[in-house]
């Protein structure tokens, strides 16, 4: 009983969460931990490797970030749009290395008691995570070539300060 | 004339790393902002980004360019983030 007990102050305290991982995106498993008896609704957005940016023919992706500060900034994400959309709880994991095209490089889901909350944080959270986050992109392309992405495009470009 | 002479560590990620060459350095500098920081490396190493799409961290905090640097910081140059 006691156990119980603690699970369930453990239930009602725990905290939303962004993760950086090298391995594939378990999709499922991470649906199945925002289960929640107070959530009417779930939301997720998965990010997927595509096979084209810009006309160029993309064959992979490599995702670099510096996860101290991915994970310090996501919360304060997590945060913001908890604020704005109450929402009960919400996890976030984004990929790093080389992928492959179709895979996941970043998942986010959010439980909430009604629809409209999961569906607006869910759409803050992959937003801010897009602008905000210490984390890049390089594309490599069926030519040979690579290019990060966002980088060259300004400098070429030359979009002032 | 003033001179704001500092030995501060910089790290380069993604874009950056490959232009320089090098994950990290320990350069004397005279430098008051993190935007002399990276104006010093951007002549350094020849980069051409606009400062205005990077970001900046300092000893692991999100900063701003015209954050103060002091002797024995760690600044982090984060070249356009594209999470996602």
């Amino acid at each position: 009983m006691t156990v119980i007990r603690f699970c369930c102050f453990l239930r009602s305290q725990v905290a939303d969460v962004i993760e950086v991982t090298e391995s594939p995106i378990d999709t499922a498993s991470l649906q199945r931990s925002l289960a929640n008896p107070a959530a009417g609704g779930f939301c997720a957005f998965e990010g997927w490797v595509r096979n084209e940016n810009e006309g160029h023919v993309v064959e992979r992706l490599e995702y670099e970030a510096y996860e101290p500060l991915v994970v310090a900034e996501g919360e304060k994400v997590l945060a913001e749009a908890k604020q704005r959309f109450p929402y009960l709880e919400a996890r976030c994991v984004h990929r790093v290395g080389l992928l492959d095209l179709g895979e996941c490089a970043v998942w986010i889901g959010v439980a909430s008691a009604h629809r409209d909350e999961a569906f607006k944080a869910c759409r803050y959270i992959i937003d801010q995570i897009k602008v905000r986050l210490p984390i890049w992109k390089k594309e490599h392309y069926a030519n040979g070539d690579s290019g990060w992405v966002n980088c060259e495009r300004c400098a070429a470009h030359g979009i002032a300060d | 004339m003033k001179t704001d002479m500092k030995t501060i560590t910089v790290r380069y990620f993604a874009m950056f790393r490959e232009h320089a060459g090098i994950a990290e350095e320990i350069l004397s500098l005279n430098a008051t902002t993190a935007h002399d920081v990276f104006e010093f490396t951007r002549e350094r190493h020849g980069s051409t980004e606009p400062n205005g799409h990077c970001k900046v961290a300092i000893n692991d905090q999100m900063a701003d360019w015209d954050s103060p640097v002091y002797d024995g910081d760690t600044v982090l140059l984060f070249p356009p983030v594209a999470g996602g």
